[in-house]
């Protein structure tokens, strides 16, 4: 039984269908990176999971159990947790209080704590007292996924980690996910930087307005045929 | 070929017009059958409308929302007052001066009122019709905190007068009523009339482009400032004129009534709450059903009140467009019809 | 001297009008709410505390423990099945559900106490003063002034210490993003309002034993309450006791020169300010 599995998931904005059929399936210990150019459904994907967009019961399940219709924090209960797109730092709060935050509905014996976030991202315990805004953008996604960490997640979703960082530091960022998964959560990615995706994911899906164009293991796929499920075109054509 | 043209009105659109001239002929001649308490309650039902449609263009088109028109009826009632008293001038041609003075005052209020945003304005808006409301009580020539009456002489020779008592054979107090019933079915046709010319301007469509998508509009480079602005100084100006008519046919004032947020804004916001905001229509039916509510429980004192308070709660969160709202989502009829549809003609085979 | 005793007596003043302010201060700052019914609110405390004073015959600062429950309930359900159904970026949804409890509450009371004056009797604390120096300064101003403080100095402490304080500042920032957070803003606001309605009964016992109150008066400490949130600042406590101080120095200096100007004086403090900073003197928030 996947950990996590979504079965022909439709999503709507109002009227707009924004995915259509999508299946993805996430297993124990796994990264699985989904891939697709702006506006492909990748981030509707996401907040479909984790509650933000409510959907068909049946079409996302959790440890089998359906979650598709439950709201945000009764997701987040669950353990599955969310690493915004833009990473929505709290801007009232400061680095320790964002951190605190994630922990409010903190369940079972702590994995994570404040300490070990910040043996995780050493400079966060620097800024510890600083506003959340004074951060530059990669010490706002350490305190971004250091909150999302906090609640303990046995899974975590990444929305766009990459976005507008400098590679050292997405380098870096990236750097630390083992030490993420041995902690017990297993991953989904979503990211626009392919060959970041293909590096860390053992699963790979790519999407295209609203669809899964392709997926399989990144050893198994071809450049030419990413870019064909990516843009729609071959590298050649 | 294949090229659209706009199109604003529909076909029941032009089937109100209708009824709306029909409307407007039978008013006129009405005082010859009509009695004297149907005359007052449709004076009451003409002018609560030019508050309400004034009230709507503001709140509902300009998302302007002010808890302080109450302000403009109280100037305009002074204003009429005031150069009645003072001026001995004649009741009729100082309505119109209680439009310009409370326009006037709305230039110094909007300076204030328009750095303020949305709960803020709200209050800003009280605030200033209390300051109003004070400050006018200072005035002692008008009564000050007590008020005052019009003097008997003023609206005894008052225009017109004399002529429609000898044309219908009433006493003068009733050819008042007559002369004030038209006043107020001229003033809210002309304000639906230049409200509904208002809001198919360029002007006016700027208010929708940015209550539909502020963004949109915004980056299409829509600036709505201008419009808000006008349609405060309009709303203002036309609230006075409403202020000045009301109290002219009370022929007493004082600041308390003249300033009364219940009378002159919080049933003005119910009425177009009920009726369907954001429509020309919705303050015609909230109107109506306004006055259903109040001659029917207003022996009831504050069990009215109360009723009227739940109600407008209730519409608010179950039926935020209100009963026009509800109707046109039904039927989808427009009897005033300000968006514009394209029409595409059908390609020729 | 005169005048110094003037501006102990406006200070104080500000003291009263900032306990009726918190409250809403505290909804205004974290849900954007402007519950136009507050001041109908604090009416209703006012007539709880009187019925538990007149049927217990106990103190009203006892009896003021005992109705604290009752309306933090209020505000909770309030909230929880009214109030959160009106948020969003119109404002006019719940202005005009506010209003419409307000006329609803008014006429209520009016029903069930008549338009008859009442006051909370507080015995011998009411004419009670202390000299300091040559003035004399009444215990019952005294007293607001101090509870004032202390009601803000610890809704700062639950807001700023806590993790429910956390969570209010987190859900006020981005409801969104905190749900993501397994924080449920619909029972967060609850408890807000909830918090502000145990304000709220505090500021009720001081309006009944200060004054004597009727069903009508909410409105008019609504506007005074209003003043002191928006001059001091969205979202800032202390912001709101200054404003509070700065509408009850200007108003007792107004009925010093002519007692008609109270009010007026007032309210012209607060379009004063608003003109000059109109964001308010210490803003917390963006808006």
């Amino acid at each position: 039984m996947s950990l996590l599995s979504i079965q022909s998931l439709d999503a709507f904005y109002g009227d707009f269908q924004a995915l259509f059929a999508v299946n993805v399936a996430l297993n124990h210990g796994e990264t699985v990176a989904i891939i697709g150019a702006n506006g492909a459904g990748k981030t509707t994907l996401l907040r479909s999971i984790a509650g933000v967009l409510k959907n068909a019961h049946g079409s996302i399940s959790h440890n089998g159990e359906a979650i598709g219709a439950l709201s945000a924090d009764a997701v987040l209960a669950r353990g599955i947790a969310m690493v915004p797109e833009g990473r929505k730092l709290f801007s009232s709060l400061t680095v320790e209080e964002n951190l605190l935050i994630g922990a409010y509905a903190q369940r079972s014996e702590p994995e994570w704590t404040l300490e070990k976030i910040y043996d995780l991202f050493p400079v966060l315990a620097e800024k510890r007292h600083d506003a959340s805004t004074m951060l530059s953008g990669g010490q706002q996604q350490m305190v971004a996924i250091g909150r999302a960490l906090m609640s303990n997640p046995d899974v975590l979703l990444c929305d766009e980690i990459s976005l507008g960082l400098a590679p050292v530091i997405v380098k870096k960022i990236y750097s630390e996910f083992p030490k993420i998964k041995s902690a017990g959560a297993s991953v989904i990615v979503v990211e626009q930087d392919i060959t970041q995706a293909v590096t860390v994911a053992d699963t790979v899906y790519c999407m295209m307005e609203g669809g899964v164009t392709l997926s399989g293991k990144p050893s198994d796929l071809t450049k030419d045929q990413i870019h064909r499920a990516y843009f729609g075109v071959g590298v050649d054509e | 070929m294949g090229v659209g043209h706009i199109k604003v009105g529909t076909a029941s659109s032009r089937f109100a017009a209708w009824i709306a001239s029909g409307f407007i002929l039978v008013a006129i001649f009405l005082p010859f059958v009509a009695g004297r308490s149907l005359l007052q309650d449709l004076f009451f039902i003409f002018s609560m409308l030019v508050l309400t449609q004034w009230w709507n263009l503001l709140a509902g088109y300009g998302g302007l929302v002010s808890v302080g028109q109450q302000a403009f009826v109280g100037i305009g009632a002074y204003a009429m007052f005031g150069s009645v008293i003072l001026g001995n001038v004649d009741p009729v041609v100082s309505i119109l001066i209680a439009g310009f003075a409370a326009f006037v005052l709305s230039v110094p209020t909007a300076f204030l009122a328009f750095r303020l945003h949305g709960a803020y304005f709200a209050i800003g808006t009280w605030v200033i019709a209390e300051v109003m409301r004070l400050g006018v009580a200072q005035w002692k020539a008008v009564g000050g905190g007590t008020g005052t009456s019009l003097p008997r002489s003023a609206t005894r020779d008052m225009w017109f007068v004399d002529g429609i008592s000898v044309l219908f054979d009433v006493k003068t107090s009733a050819a008042r009523d007559i002369l004030a019933y038209w006043l107020s079915l001229f003033l809210m046709v002309t304000t639906i009339a230049v409200i509904y010319w208002f809001l198919r301007t360029r002007r006016g469509l700027a208010l929708f482009a940015v209550r539909d998508n502020s963004q949109a509009a915004q980056s299409v480079g829509i600036n709505d400032f201008i419009s808000k602005l006008i349609v405060y100084f309009m709303a203002a100006f036309g609230t006075g004129l409403a202020g000045g008519l009301i109290y002219l046919q009370k022929a007493r004032i004082s600041p308390d009534s003249a300033f009364s947020v219940l009378d002159w804004t919080a049933y003005v916001i119910f009425i177009v709450v009920i009726g369907g905001i954001g429509t020309l229509e919705g303050p015609i039916v909230g109107v109506l059903v306004f006055f259903l509510l109040q001659s029917l429980l207003s022996d009831f004192g504050s069990w009215y009140l109360m009723t009227l308070g739940v109600i407008g709660i209730a519409v608010m969160l179950f039926a935020p467009k209100g009963l026009w709202g509800l109707f046109t989502e039904r039927t989808g009829m427009e009897l005033f019809p300000t968006r514009r549809q394209l029409v595409i003609p059908e390609k020729e085979t | 001297m005169i005048w110094l005793e003037t501006l102990i007596q406006g200070i104080l003043l500000g003291g009263l009008y900032a306990l009726f302010a918190a409250g809403l201060s505290l909804v205004f700052g974290i849900m954007r709410l402007v519950n136009l019914a507050h001041g109908d609110l604090i009416v209703v405390g006012a007539y709880m505390i009187l019925i538990i004073v007149s049927i217990l015959g106990i103190n009203p600062f006892v009896a003021t423990f005992i109705a604290a429950p009752g309306m933090f309930a209020l505000g909770w359900l309030l909230q929880r099945f009214v109030l959160n159904r009106t948020l969003g970026d119109d404002i006019l949804p719940p202005l005009l559900v506010t209003f419409g409890l307000s006329i609803a509450l008014q006429n209520a009371l009016l029903e069930g106490f008549s338009a008859d004056s009442q006051r909370i009797n507080a015995g011998a604390l009411e004419t009670a003063s202390i000299p300091v120096g040559s003035l004399s300064i009444g215990i019952m101003p005294l007293l607001t002034f101090a509870t004032a403080i202390l009601v803000i100095f610890g809704l700062n402490q639950i807001i700023f210490r806590t993790a429910l304080g956390r969570a209010f500042r987190a859900t006020s920032d981005d409801p969104i993003t905190a749900s993501l957070m397994g924080i449920r803003p619909s029972s967060v606001f609850a408890i807000v309002t909830g918090l502000a309605m145990l304000v709220a009964i505090i500021a009720a016992l001081y309006l009944g034993m200060r004054a004597s109150f009727d069903p009508s008066i909410g409105p008019v400490r609504l506007i005074y309450a209003f003043e002191a949130v928006i001059i001091g600042g969205l979202g800032s406590l202390w912001g709101t006791l200054l404003g509070g101080i700065i509408i009850g120095v200007a108003q007792t200096f107004g009925a010093a020169i002519n007692p008609e100007w109270q009010i007026l004086a007032g309210h012209l403090a607060f379009l004063a300010v608003l003109l000059l900073r109109p964001r308010g003197l210490l803003p917390r928030a963006v808006d």
